[in-house]
């Protein structure tokens, strides 16, 4: 599994790639926002995408639109402290397949990882 | 003072469960009192709140408890100073005030930048119009402050920007609210 891990706080990437490290990631490239992201996915062929919302440069919800409208089907994470339901909301309607929310317990996060694989991995062989 | 309970009781739950689920390490709160922004912090995150409310939020440390949280949080020894260091208590206080903010049932707020003042018994002042609750937090790591100056506005507004001072002081801006 290979995985781009999108968030500004370097302490954030580095506790997200130790949960990565235990459930099978392959290969993880890190951004520090949205068009770092933009500049690196290509390239990196993701399988799935941790994004963070509130970050410099561009943010996580224009980095989905923009990602998105280059018609990319790359399942996307959002890894954030926006809880609230029109946060999740806009989210979704922005086009990101799962949500999690900070802060996390190494398992939680693992398995919203794993339950997104699966649905993709479905879809996929639909 | 126009500060919600409710408010409160959301920084507190969200101290818990930033502390609980990230850091593995219990924290106890002591009674919260009334604050007048006089208390010293040797290293403090700071960020603002704007929109239906409206203030600032510290999350304030001796240098021996920031070193000893921060560096449990991230998994791995830090120094006073370093980048790691101000990027491990900036997405502290970030969790801290984006955890409570969640919680202000229908109210639209944004979180601001958070920003690491590091500086010995540094002070941080307030407009004189905003008064804050303090409430003092215990883990085994170390003793920290949550400083609460926010109040609920029914327009949006600016968050009165926070000022730190002792003569010394340093200001390391600490990436954005995640």
């Amino acid at each position: 599994m290979r995985v781009l891990v999108v968030d500004d706080s370097k302490t954030m990437r580095n506790i997200v790639k130790g949960i990565l490290g235990t459930i099978g990631a392959t290969a993880i490239e890190e951004a520090g926002d949205g068009q770092d992201a933009l500049s690196r996915v290509d390239a990196f062929k993701p399988d799935v995408i941790l994004l963070d919302w509130n970050m410099p440069v561009m943010d996580g919800i224009t980095f989905v639109r923009a990602y998105r409208a280059k018609n990319k089907t790359t399942p996307i994470i959002m890894v954030t402290t926006e809880a609230e339901k029109t946060r999740v909301m806009e989210a979704i309607q922005a086009g990101v397949n799962n949500y999690a929310v900070k802060p996390f317990t190494p398992e939680s996060l693992s398995k919203v990882i794993e339950t997104t694989m699966a649905k993709a991995a479905a879809k996929k062989a639909a | 003072m126009n500060m919600d309970v409710r408010h409160i009781n959301a920084f507190l739950e969200a101290t818990k469960a930033v502390f609980d689920t990230m850091i593995k390490l219990p924290v106890t709160f002591e009674k919260p009192e009334l604050g007048t922004r006089k208390e010293q912090y040797d290293v403090s995150g700071v960020i603002g709140l704007s929109g239906d409310v409206v203030g600032s939020v510290i999350v304030g440390f001796t240098r021996m408890s920031a070193v000893q949280i921060a560096s449990a949080f991230a998994q791995t020894r830090l120094e006073v100073g370093t980048a790691d260091f101000a990027d491990a208590i900036g997405e502290l206080a970030n969790m801290i005030a984006g955890g409570a903010k969640a919680k202000f049932e229908g109210q639209a707020v944004s979180i601001g930048c958070p920003s690491v003042i590091i500086a010995p018994s540094h002070q941080i002042s307030s407009p004189s119009n905003a008064a804050s609750i303090c409430i003092h937090c215990n883990t085994a790591a170390g003793r920290f402050t949550i400083d609460v100056a926010i109040q609920s506005s029914t327009k949006a507004q600016t968050s009165p920007a926070a000022t730190a001072s002792n003569g010394t002081k340093s200001a390391i801006p600490a990436g954005t609210p995640a």
